[in-house]
């Protein structure tokens, strides 16, 4: 078993109630932060090495130290619960089972930060969880922790939770900020960052979910100790949401010192693939990273075996890497179309794209288009370089990084599956009854091409 | 529609309530959490004069209310029935046979994606990812996820929503 850091009292009945919660060591992390001063906070989350869960991996202290802090001007704490990556479902479970972590945590956070009302910006279509959220607020309230005059330390919070309608682009930080001001949800340029001018032009720190619940742990052991886990600079656990083909998806708490293949084929994770179908790809961290084929998955291209964590995902570039990213852990088996999966992505990115940026409100229509076509198998070989000079066009030519986002996919999926790109468009009927299958993505090795 | 439209006085208070969540001067703020309050109390989606109302009670123009209720894909521009079948059909969805559902809610229903049932009663809306990819296949309906589909279930869940016996909000 793995280290629990989060998910250790997740089974407890009731744990999503303040006194069951309290009862097991709940707020206690709380009182002591209280008792610190803000700046020692502040160092312990620095020394954690706690990297942004939310797919970024920014390392959360130092961005808390941009925090700029005028005479006079009140900052605000912004939870980003906009989580819509497909693949990742964990702020959903966090919220929805141990609400009062991520209020603790938010707790501890804001005192950090010196924000007396700090926001939960949560997607719109988790339309039951505010009310989670908000009884367990009021409980916390009653208990005297949030409110006025918190434990008696002259410090006031209060949080509010505010639904989105909708729109993926929201859980950029800056697109949620507008949004939570009541704007369409159009990323913002930077400079000026969130921590210079944010919310309402204040300094503004927007965190995800789990990285704010993830601080309660890490004042409860210290950083030092937070530190000691993982390995490198993936420390701490990471909550990983495990979908598409595999025996027990859900979300896992890991300790970022396992191998993939564990996570995969073990009992206490994915627990294999279903019907003892073989593994064909994987996109471990959210739909926005690299998709790999199943050898470049389980090793990396020197055959070291490839671990669950920041550096070990990210091995090898795009060449043969890919990112944690979000953790949304998405596998998928070998009778899998990898044409018809980039195209509901590619649809995905082309529905929530902003519009404010003609490479990516162009490029990702244009993206979708042609994979439709190859899909339905009316495409032509010159479609897939088509493919790739849009999507070469669309990356790093946007405001924010969505471009990015809806660009790797499609550059991943025709690095390594080129030949069933081009199988769609040689076998214009076989492709509409039957899928590629497995073909050499196992083993060997395919060549990779620098393109 | 009728000529009046106003919020009932709970709603009104509620939208006072989250106002009071803002400095001074940000009402605007709420103008998304006001939309989703205004969507349920007049008929599921947001006519013109509904907008229109909303930016008085927020002291803004109506274009600054048009501009973020077209913005959002949760705000229905045009009427919809009474049961919203939100089937997600990204990635992970597509992996577990999020196609069939489709296919079997337009042929059942006899409708196309965005449209809605003779009877008034069902709008089919194809989702992009809502965030249930562990438990696909699976449709939103009203508040609530319903998971883990399968053809039978959906056949029970249309069957619930004909008896009005299934839970919205």
């Amino acid at each position: 078993m793995g280290k629990k850091l989060l998910l250790k009292n997740a089974h407890i009945e009731g744990i999503r109630y303040f006194e069951t919660y309290r009862k097991h060591g709940g707020y206690e992390a709380a009182e002591k932060a209280l008792k610190m001063k803000p700046e020692e906070i502040l160092e312990e989350v620095k020394t954690s090495g706690l990297r942004g869960r939310g797919g970024a991996g920014f390392p959360t202290g130092m961005k808390w130290s941009f925090l700029a802090k005028p005479e006079g001007v009140p900052r605000h704490l912004v939870v980003n619960a906009d989580e819509s990556e497909p693949g990742t479902f964990k702020d959903r479970y966090l919220m929805e089972f141990l609400p009062h972590l991520l209020i603790e945590g938010m707790l501890i956070s804001s005192y950090t930060l010196g924000s007396n009302t700090s926001y939960i910006y949560i997607r719109g279509e988790y339309s039951w969880i505010p009310d989670i959220l908000e009884e367990a607020i009021d409980e916390a309230k009653a208990a005297g922790f949030l409110g006025k005059n918190i434990l008696g330390t002259g410090f006031d919070l209060e949080i509010y939770v505010q639904r989105g309608a909708g729109a993926y682009i929201c859980g950029e930080e800056t697109a949620l900020l507008e949004s939570l001001e009541g704007r369409r949800g159009n990323p913002r340029l930077k400079p000026p960052f969130p921590a210079v001018k944010g919310l309402w032009e204040r300094p503004t720190v927007v965190n995800n979910v789990e990285s704010i619940a993830a601080v309660v742990p890490i004042i409860e052991i210290g950083g030092a100790e937070y530190a000691k886990i993982g390995v490198g600079r993936s420390t701490g656990t990471k909550l990983i949401s495990a979908c598409g083909n595999i025996n027990k998806p859900g979300v896992y708490e890991i300790d970022m010192t396992i191998t993939v293949e564990e996570f995969i084929y073990s009992d206490e994770y994915c627990g294999g693939i279903p019907n003892g179908k073989k593994l064909k790809a994987c996109i471990p961290g959210g739909s926005s990273v690299p998709i790999v084929p199943a050898n470049l998955l389980l090793k990396t291209i020197n055959g070291e075996p490839r671990y669950m964590n920041y550096e070990s995902l990210a091995d090898g570039g795009f060449a043969t890497g890919t990112m944690m990213g979000s953790g949304g852990f998405i596998v998928l088996d070998e009778d899998q179309c990898v044409v018809n999966h980039t195209m509901t992505l590619a649809r995905f990115y082309n529905h929530e794209s902003c519009g404010q940026c003609t490479p990516c409100r162009e490029g990702t229509g244009w993206m979708y288009k042609i994979l439709k076509k190859i899909e339905k198998g009316e495409g032509k070989m010159e479609d897939i370089d088509l493919l790739w000079d849009i999507q070469r066009k669309i990356e790093g030519n946007t405001i924010c990084p969505l471009g990015d986002a809806a660009a790797w996919p499609v550059a991943a999926a025709i690095r390594h599956f080129r030949d069933e790109f081009e199988w769609h468009v040689n076998n214009p009927e076989l492709s509409q009854t039957q899928n590629y299958g497995i073909a050499n993505y196992a083993d060997p090795i395919p060549a990779v091409s620098n393109s | 529609m009728s000529e009046t439209i106003a919020f009932k006085p709970e709603s009104l208070a509620q939208v006072h309530k989250i106002i009071a969540r803002y400095p001074e001067g940000r009402q605007k703020s709420a103008l998304i959490p006001v939309l989703h309050l205004a969507q349920k109390e007049f008929d599921g989606w947001l006519a013109v004069p509904v907008m229109d109302y909303v930016a008085e009670l927020l002291s803004i123009t109506p274009i600054e209310v048009y501009e973020v209720a077209t913005f959002y894909t949760m705000f229905n521009m045009k009427p919809v029935g009474k049961y919203v079948l939100e089937v997600c059909r990204t990635g992970p969805c597509m992996l577990n046979g999020s196609d069939n559902i489709l296919d079997h809610i337009r042929k059942k229903l006899n409708i196309k994606d965005g449209e809605t049932s003779e009877d008034g009663l069902f709008t089919l809306k194809p989702a992009e990812c809502l965030g249930a990819c562990g438990y696909a296949p699976m449709m939103q309906l009203g508040k609530f996820f319903h998971e883990n589909l399968t053809i039978e279930k959906v056949d029970e869940i249309l069957d619930l929503c004909r008896q009005g016996a299934i839970a919205l909000d």
